[in-house]
């Protein structure tokens, strides 16, 4: 752990720091900045929602924590410490200690993230058996099944040890996520990034995945990111929330400070996507227009294009600008009593 | 749902077979040439000696009649005596037989050896110079003719370095008791090591001659099955989980990306029989292939269509192995 504290906020040291990240991937047509300048915390034990569309670069920042952008793709600039630790300067086996160890990630569908040809026994044991250190150096694989039988019945596989044998596509769907989840707790790890954990899913087995993790978020006092698109999620099940657009962060607050003061344009417009049960017959108002192309952006507020409040202004970079207590806005007019 | 698919399988083998025998009947049927002519063609034989030999032969007989015995006494395993030998077809092919599955098994696991960490290397390094090497390597391996390679692999080997011998499977000074027929295996068996480095140094050239056009289809199999499954989401939540590169690609990877080479494979298998025919009469190998091109020449006919039969009962199952191999590395698959 970092011993020095943050002066000016008098915060605990945060477990993940990001300043300044740039992720680029150059294509053909020119080089995409998916990431653009973020600068994120994640304090131990917080949960943490990332909230944007699909392309807004949230998966994107955090398969740079993990280190797993897929070359040419790479980090052009910018900060990543993780419990005092910089990522950045990594190599090949430090990566490799941390992944599954201190870092875990869970996948958006899994189906694909699990591999078919594998039992769901021998995926689970691997994890242990490449980093708990605790395990007997002979029979280390009998010794990993005992505690992968611990670990699944925690996340609620019924019959656990007699099912572990079987192959994935053998579980349901909810079944499925919960393995995926085991298998990424099964080390107990200081930082779960949940990418899209219910977006597969059924409605209903929705509700219950995001349980889990909360409960065992509570119960290993890990620190949580959760990456989504639906706001609902993040209203029910986050501490903070980060908006991210265009890769960039464009909102970040307190979850219920920014869902009921929502400051930015953007922000605004997601939650008024939200259908609410007291007024079903209230039109949903989409956000008109389309997310800008990645490639060559700058020298302008990335939302201006669809915005209905901008300003001549609003063609230059726009900084984020505090507009309440630890809650930040990237947008000129954040600051105005707008209807 | 096992026995039962098996059940199918076999019944599958009955149409497949008619159709077969039907072909290679009407095939040798349209072929000039007349075995009789031909086994007495030097003996001045008198035109009677002819017919008593033909309807000996039973080649007098309508050629509807001779295809209905034929399938009578194939359906009970008699496919009637070689006009050459004068033995039962099947006892001489059950005689070159395993010398035939010995280079065939041999040039399997050969190619299987240079394919799979070939293609392997190449998914993981695209666009290096391996990758690039073993495309031309593949390429090579594809278009250059099996008899052309086999003789230039003796001119180098057998002539020039005189390091392996020219042809045959094994000096006659060897010679152990059989036990799988297999003569590099019966020696091992037997803890005779020269024999069995004699008869390796006899299969390397042909089997290597059979090995390197399924090498080279394999390999590009291999590569992009491989560069495939590498994309995939269950290999990022691989690396995620912090396993090491090797159990990655050698576990993860290549369990999944196998399942397009082993398919191929089995039905290349079936490919190496028919190219056997070449490579054995160009190593003067005693196999069924050699024994099949000299029974063309001879309008042998029950000895033909017992070999072609053979053939078509081979392809179906080696494809039923592949089927099985299937389930074993993928589970979602059900026979």
């Amino acid at each position: 752990m970092l011993l020095t504290r943050s002066s000016a906020t008098d915060r605990p040291a945060p477990l993940l720091s990001i300043r300044g990240l740039k992720t680029c991937f150059p294509t053909r047509a020119g080089l995409v900045t998916a990431v653009d300048g973020v600068d994120l915390d994640v304090q131990p034990g917080e949960c943490l929602g990332i909230v944007g569309e699909s392309g807004s670069g949230k998966s994107v920042t955090f398969a740079s924590v993990i280190g797993l952008i897929r070359p040419p793709g790479r980090i052009a600039e910018g900060s990543i410490h993780f419990d005092g630790a910089d990522l950045r300067t990594l190599d090949p086996g430090g990566w490799r200690r941390l992944r599954g160890r201190d870092i875990a990630m869970t996948m958006q569908d899994a189906l694909t993230a699990l591999n078919p040809a594998l039992t769901v026994a021998e995926q689970i044991c691997e994890v242990l058996v490449a980093h708990a250190q605790d395990l007997p150096r002979r029979n280390r694989w009998r010794a990993a099944r005992a505690r992968a039988i611990e670990m699944l019945r925690l996340v609620g596989i019924p019959a656990a040890e007699s099912r572990m044998d079987d192959y994935p596509h053998q579980f349901s769907g909810g079944m499925r996520q919960r393995i995926m989840i085991a298998i990424a707790l099964a080390c107990r790890p200081k930082l779960l990034i949940a990418d899209e954990p219910t977006t597969a899913l059924d409605v209903t087995i929705q509700a219950q995945v995001l349980d889990l993790i909360s409960d065992l978020r509570r119960e290993f006092g890990m620190s949580v990111v959760l990456i989504t698109h639906d706001l609902g999620v993040v209203a029910e099940h986050t501490d903070r929330v980060a908006v991210m657009y265009a890769g960039q962060i464009v909102e970040t607050g307190p979850t219920r400070d920014l869902i009921a003061h929502p400051r930015h344009p953007y922000t605004r417009g997601l939650i008024g996507l939200i259908p609410r049960l007291s007024d079903l017959d209230a039109p949903i108002k989409p956000i008109e227009g389309q997310v800008p192309d990645l490639i060559g952006l700058g020298g302008t507020c990335r939302f201006a294009d669809r915005c209905e409040l901008r300003l001549p202004e609003c063609r230059q970079d726009i900084p984020m600008r505090p507009v309440g207590a630890a809650h930040e806005a990237r947008c000129i007019r954040a600051g105005e009593d707008l209807p | 749902m096992k026995p039962l698919a098996l059940l199918g399988r076999t019944l599958q083998l009955v149409p497949v077979l008619l159709g077969v025998s039907v072909i290679v009947f009407v095939m040798m049927l349209l072929t000039p040439g007349d075995p009789v002519e031909i086994m007495l063609a030097d003996q001045q034989a008198t035109p009677q000696q002819v017919e008593t030999m033909r309807h000996d032969m039973g080649l007098d007989r309508p050629a509807l009649e001779r295809f209905g015995v034929f399938l009578g006494n194939a359906a009970t395993g008699n496919f009637g005596l070689s006009f050459f030998h004068r033995r039962p077809v099947f006892d001489v092919i059950a005689e070159r037989l395993p010398a035939t599955i010995e280079l065939t098994l041999a040039a399997l696991l050969l190619a299987l050896v240079i394919a799979i960490p070939l293609g392997v290397i190449a998914a993981i390094k695209k666009n290096s110079l391996v990758d690039r090497l073993a495309a031309v390597g593949s390429l090579f391996g594809i278009s250059l003719p099996g008899f052309w390679f086999g003789i230039i692999l003796i001119i180098l080997f057998a002539v020039h370095l005189k390091i392996l011998p020219v042809a045959g499977r094994m000096d006659f000074a060897c010679e152990v008791a059989p036990v799988t027929y297999l003569l590099t295996i019966d020696s091992l068996l037997r803890g005779r090591p020269d024999c069995f480095t004699n008869a390796l140094s006899h299969l390397v050239l042909p089997a290597l001659t059979l090995a390197l056009p399924m090498a080279a289809v394999l390999t590009r199999v291999q590569r992009t099955a491989m560069i495939e499954v590498l994309r995939s989401d269950y290999i990022t939540f691989a690396e995620a989980k912090g396993l090491s590169r090797r159990r990655i690609l050698w576990r993860h990877a290549l369990k999944n990306a196998l399942v397009p080479t082993v398919t191929v494979a089995a039905i290349e298998t079936g490919s190496l029989l028919g190219g056997n025919m070449v490579v054995e009469t160009v190593f003067g190998w005693p196999g069924l292939g050699r024994l099949v091109v000299e029974s063309i020449f001879v309008r042998n006919y029950p000895l033909v269509q017992a070999a072609v039969l053979f053939y078509a009962v081979t392809y179906v199952l080696l494809n039923f192995v592949a089927d099985i191999l299937y389930t074993v590395l993928n589970p979602r698959v059900k026979l």
